[in-house]
């Protein structure tokens, strides 16, 4: 029983947080992305998936979720419903400006050796001391690290975004991820613990993969100044994802950091 | 492709008019479609480089009776990011009602708050027109300013606007 119970645990904790070693893909996507008027709503929805933005597999917990309104205030989610294939709320915009929508979410996985035999682990960030048994050995933890967001403009946009938490793997952006259109270059950066992320690797995928035969995703390398540049030329949903590993670790017993980010944006026609 | 017609009146005419008037004309066309409803409209005028861009008019529902007409604003998608999205509406001067198939004028002349503070340069009237529940169209003539003679620039839409010309008078 009580291995069920704990394999349970970790399945969930697989959909909260899949690592980059799941194929699935997390995301967040609004109803829309830029909005004229006042009093407004936008619906989003929340799900882990395969293709794009297809809920089709499992919906997303939201916990650690944040919506920063453009006066960096908090928003509350309204009318949240988690169903089987996606999670979906409303939020209200009755400010002008740029809204971020982020999930955040850290675990630890791994391996280790106890008496000669190969064991695997996943689990909480406390979690590590005690669940290692002792006489582990050749013990390779990896801490986990993720954010995924998504963005919404009411009129004009705002400097939200530049506000970054310093931890783990961001977008700064340089061109506006509401302001984004074909034909047009668009610059992000990526940011890991508020320093910008050198080598990180990036790709871009167009929603609507159920109606094409290649994914058409553009893989990019940041700079030296955490920089990507593209220019789309359909427009579309897009997600943007991140990852970058490093040692910069501080919790005892785990070895690697793995931070990973994912945003939907929209890019306009021209 | 559009055919942008321009007919210019060559040669230095000397110092630039001060009097000048801009008309844009603006041909709303009929369209047989299941469910119809007038389209907005945004005219702005901008650099070629594209770098700044000023609201000559825009017109949309002003008196929608949910008080909903401003949130289909975005719809002019390029003015919107352009300049739209910073001003306030209504606006004095600039916004009014969607109009009804046919043929509108717009007259500007060089008292127009936006004309008057004009750099010297080459720019762009942009007409954008967005229909509910229908399509989207842009099309952009020629301005030099300040204005050095009489001309005429003309193009035809495909889709939801006719002939848009702009005639410049110094």
């Amino acid at each position: 029983m009580r291995f069920r119970a704990l394999t349970k645990a970790a399945a969930i904790l697989a959909i909260v947080l899949p690592t980059a070693s799941y194929a699935h893909r997390a995301w967040l996507l609004p109803s829309a992305t830029v909005l004229s008027g006042d009093n407004l709503y936008v619906t989003v929805d929340a799900a882990i998936s395969n293709d794009l933005f297809y809920f089709e597999h499992h919906p997303m917990r939201l916990e650690n979720l944040a919506i920063t309104a453009p006066d960096g205030s908090s928003v509350m989610p309204e009318n949240v419903s988690t169903g089987k294939f996606r999670t979906t709320f409303d939020m209200p915009l009755s400010k002008p400006g740029t809204y971020r929508i982020a999930l955040t979410g850290d675990g630890v996985f791994g391996r280790y050796k106890l008496n000669g035999e190969q064991k695997r682990w996943r689990g909480k960030l406390g979690d590590v001391t005690k669940s290692i048994p002792t006489g582990a050995e050749d013990v390779k933890i990896t801490h986990s690290q993720r954010r995924i967001e998504t963005f919404v403009t009411l009129g004009k946009p705002s400097d939200t975004l530049s506000k970054l938490s310093g931890r783990g793997l961001e977008l700064q952006p340089v061109t506006h991820p509401n302001d984004v259109v074909t034909g047009s270059e668009a610059t992000f950066q990526f940011m890991l613990d508020g320093k910008p992320a050198a080598n990180a690797k990036v790709q871009l995928i167009r929603g609507g993969i159920r109606y094409r035969d290649n994914l058409d995703e553009m893989n990019l390398t940041t700079d030296q100044d955490g920089k990507v540049k593209f220019k789309p030329t359909v427009a579309g949903m897009y997600w943007i994802s991140a990852s970058i590993e490093d040692d910069k670790v501080d919790i005892p017993n785990v070895n690697r950091r793995r931070a990973t980010y994912a945003a939907t944006f929209e890019v306009l026609p021209e | 492709m559009r055919k942008v017609l321009t007919i210019g009146v060559a040669g230095a005419l000397g110092s630039p008019a001060v009097a000048a008037e801009v008309e844009v004309n603006i041909e709303i066309p009929r369209l047989d479609v299941v469910e119809y409803h007038r389209p907005y409209v945004a005219v702005w005028v901008e650099p070629v480089d594209r770098t700044s861009a000023k609201t000559l008019s825009v017109w949309y529902d002003v008196d929608h009776n949910r008080g909903e007409g401003d949130k289909w604003l975005k719809d002019l998608r390029q003015w919107w990011r352009r300049t739209g999205r910073s001003l306030k509406v209504p606006a004095d001067g600039i916004t009014g009602a969607t109009k009804p198939v046919g043929k509108h004028a717009l007259k500007l002349d060089a008292a127009n708050t936006v004309l008057k503070e004009l750099a010297p340069g080459n720019y762009e009237v942009v007409v954008e027109a967005a229909r509910e529940v229908g399509g989207r169209e842009v099309i952009r003539l020629p301005l030099t300013w300040p204005v050095q003679g009489p001309s005429q620039a003309e193009a035809k839409g495909t889709a939801e606007l006719g002939v848009v010309s702009l005639k410049v008078t110094p």
